[in-house]
């Protein structure tokens, strides 16, 4: 088993005026772990996604990041560029709008493969062949790969995401609602690739979800949040059907029984 | 293999004003490898919360439980999280009443993942074996159990409870819906994994079924509602 985490937070705290965000948040995570993190609007948990990836600096607390030769990172004191170069290699971002990390100007390949040139690869043959791969990987026909993601459906873009985020072989992937405002019968099929590649991939994942039956299904572990305050958090299954909190238990029974 | 010492827990409802409902208490089991202990006792008696409990999926309140995973007593009660996760892949062994997956997995590959040890191919093979013996004909191997009958469900969830071959074995309530020829291969498979020294409990609530497959009984009683 191992015992270092990939990820660990102490005392994340943050404030957008008055309104606490994050007050006083602890995480980790382990390789290869899921972690759901859950709330309604407004509970931090989108916060919490943004500050673990360094994209938002909180205002006091630490986050390290354990690197492949086992160097730990402070996520929030890295310069840039080498932020920017995790976010390119070893990290991926999962958004809940494809839209805001697809370019969609570009054909579907050329979204898959930008991320591989990005760490080197030059020859177009091999980026196009890896493209059309991930294409496969995700369902989406490889005759689509000149065409531009405007023309895909939802479903699909956020399938494209997937592909552009997974193509580098992230050890870590943040998610953040990556089912969100998709049809059910989508919703359902993107569960099912999400929960194969993650386990074939041995990728860890936070996944911030205000769906708690996306959590049960994906998640080992999970966070609930309340006011940017950490509740509960435990086994995924024992938190859902064994809640302690009582804002976990009114989450879990305001839930509707389809 | 499995033992819990002084087990309790009980139920605090904090949309119900904090109303405070004791399940279990000085709940002391004990299950050797090769055994199996059914637990009985009246509706509402608990039965289904200790065994959820010995699962780790219900939170213990007070006491331990001991499972042996890997040569070491972990305590389930007690265990970090993932530990519990490691402990479940390996060593506990859970089949529930319902079956709870991702909508559009085919039946084959839920039963094939929860298979130990063994290749992909190999792991496919032994579900497509399993789901026959449960006579789920080949034609619905492909199919993702939704639409499923509430029999057939369970015993996708039999053969992927089984298919692991787990040192213990929790099973609630293994053949609510199934006929008596359905139930009979039950209790064979039953009786073949106590022979390969798994440690099984079980709640059955068929006696018949019952008295076949288990050595000892666990008497789980009624507590006293709390004010």
């Amino acid at each position: 088993m191992a015992d270092e985490t990939l990820l660990s937070a102490r005392g994340l705290s943050l404030s957008f005026g008055a309104i606490p965000a994050l007050v006083g948040v602890d995480a980790d995570l382990w390789p290869g772990e899921v972690l759901a993190v859950v709330g309604e609007s407004g509970s931090g948990k989108t916060t919490l996604l943004n500050v673990l990836s360094g994209r938002m600096a909180p205002h006091s607390g630490v986050t390290w990041y354990r690197d492949p030769e086992g160097v730990l990172h402070d996520v929030h004191a890295m310069p840039m560029p080498a932020l920017r170069a995790l976010h390119r290699s070893d990290w991926g971002f999962v958004h809940q709008n494809p839209r805001d990390s697809l370019r969609m100007g570009v054909t579907a390949g050329g979204n898959v493969g930008e991320r591989l040139m990005a760490q080197g690869m030059r020859h177009y043959g091999r980026i196009r062949a890896e493209a059309i791969d991930w294409l496969r990987q995700v369902e989406i026909d490889a005759d689509r790969v000149d065409h531009l993601p405007r023309t895909f459906s939802g479903g699909m873009l956020q399938r494209l995401q997937i592909a552009r985020t997974l193509v580098t072989h992230p050890r870590l992937v943040f998610m953040d609602e990556p089912t969100g405002g998709l049809d059910v019968s989508v919703q359902a099929r993107l569960l099912d690739l999400i929960r194969g590649l993650v386990a074939r991939l041995d990728i860890a994942v936070v996944l911030v979800t205000h769906d708690l039956a996306v959590a049960r299904l994906l998640a080992h572990r999970i966070m609930v949040m309340q006011r940017g305050v950490v509740v509960e958090t435990g086994l995924t299954d024992q938190v859902l059907d064994d809640p302690q909190h009582p804002y976990t238990q009114l989450l879990v029974s305001s839930v509707l029984q389809a | 293999m499995l033992r819990t010492e002084g087990l309790e827990k009980q139920f605090v409802l904090h949309l119900r004003g904090g109303l405070r409902l004791p399940v279990l208490a000085h709940v002391d089991l004990h299950v050797a490898a090769g055994e199996c202990v059914a637990l009985v006792g009246p509706s509402g008696a608990g039965k289904s919360t200790l065994l959820r409990a010995l699962y780790g999926n219900y939170h213990a309140d007070a006491g331990r439980i001991l499972v042996r995973h890997e040569g070491a007593l972990v305590d389930i009660a007690a265990a970090a999280p993932r530990t519990v996760v490691r402990v479940r892949a390996d060593t506990l062994g859970y089949v529930s009443q319902f079956l709870r997956v991702v909508p559009r997995v085919p039946a084959l590959d839920i039963v094939a993942d929860a298979a130990r040890g063994v290749s992909r191919e190999q792991a496919r093979e032994m579900a497509a074996a399993l789901l026959l013996r449960l006579h789920i004909p080949a034609r619905m191997h492909a199919l993702p159990p939704a639409t499923f009958s509430g029999g057939e469900q369970q015993r996708v969830n039999l053969a992927r409870g089984f298919i692991g071959g787990h040192p213990v074995l929790l099973l609630d309530e293994p053949t609510a819906s199934l006929d008596a020829a359905r139930a009979d291969i039950v209790v064979d498979m039953i009786a073949e994994a106590k022979q390969n020294g798994a440690a099984i409990v079980g709640i059955f609530h068929d006696v018949a079924v019952r008295d076949r497959v288990a050595d000892r009984l666990h008497h789980v009683t009624p507590l006293q509602d709390a004010a």
